[in-house]
């Protein structure tokens, strides 16, 4: 098994967070893949019928929707730092916009601010149409 | 203490009595529910793991366990069964999780209004001082039985 820094120092190297996700296991089991957009980091998580939390609408569990949330923050984080450090989160606010469809879902996030040891991360999904969001959260990570 | 039996309770069957792959996937149960109140146990799987050097669960493990036993919580606390949905969700981490324990979240309503209802809800391990993690949340009452964005 990678270890999780060798994993980290991969992915921030050459900017594929294929090791990444492939050494977490819930990563897996969330059926992320990374992709670069232009001059960002954007991930997308593939659907799985386990990931659906509402039987009748048909729609993601917000579970899922904050862990796909949660991980592109963290993964960004990573990507950004100077060292490679495993950020911990302290905490995270999630606002749900529209329901999640049994579709691919995507996230790109933005640092509002690295300081010494708290990163503050904002972090949007979305998925066939990026201008309607179907959530965004606020994160706080320790880099201590 | 033994999870309850959910068939007699409508709101719950319709959560965890039929078919549910992603209940059974992580194997939540409900171990406790009153008006207003849920508990709801998760054990210590494999794939939810965040690190695979230390064992510690993901955050959105917790995140996904804390959802659940809200919107168990909210659903006790309508005078009917109707659809609902997560508006927000703050969760604050105290401390990480411990490996191969099971975890146990409390959420509770604090307050009904015809549309929304906000809960508080906690983490812990059985057998560990404090809790894990703590969050508050606010639920849609009432949601039409379509996709939001296409009703919009």
């Amino acid at each position: 098994m990678i270890s999780l820094k060798d994993a980290i120092e991969r992915s921030r190297s050459n900017g594929d967070f294929t090791a990444l996700n492939d050494a977490v296991p819930y990563t897996r089991f969330l059926n992320l893949a990374a992709e670069e957009g232009e001059g960002e980091l954007i991930f997308r998580m593939g659907y799985r019928p386990e990931h659906i939390g509402n039987q009748v609408l048909r729609a993601l569990h917000g579970g899922i929707i904050g862990s796909l949330l949660e991980t592109a923050a963290l993964s960004h984080v990573i990507w950004e730092m100077e060292q490679v450090r495993v950020p911990k989160t302290i905490t995270i606010t999630i606002d749900y916009l529209r329901s999640g469809r049994p579709v691919d879902t995507f996230a790109a996030s933005r640092i509002t601010k690295m300081g010494r040891r708290v990163v503050n991360v904002h972090t949007t999904a979305w998925q066939d149409d990026r201008s309607k969001p179907i959530a965004s959260a606020i994160a706080h990570f320790l880099i201590d | 203490m033994t999870p309850m039996n959910t068939d007699n309770n409508p709101a719950l069957k319709s959560i965890f009595g039929e078919d549910h792959p992603l209940i059974s996937h992580f194997g939540m149960e409900v171990m406790e529910i009153d008006k207003g109140l849920a508990v709801v146990r998760l054990p210590y799987r494999g794939f939810m793991v965040g690190n695979p050097e230390t064992g510690v669960l993901h955050g959105g493990v917790m995140t996904t366990l804390i959802d659940s036993a809200c919107g168990i919580a909210v659903f006790t606390a309508l005078p009917r069964l109707q659809p609902i949905a997560t508006l927000d969700l703050r969760i604050d981490y105290m401390r990480p999780s411990t490996p191969h324990k099971w975890l146990m979240a409390r959420a509770k309503v604090t307050r009904v209004t015809p549309n929304v209802a906000f809960v508080v809800a906690e983490a812990w391990h059985e057998g560990e001082d404090g809790p894990v993690a703590t969050a508050a949340g606010s639920f849609m009452i009432g949601t039409k039985l379509t996709h939001r964005e296409d009703a919009a």
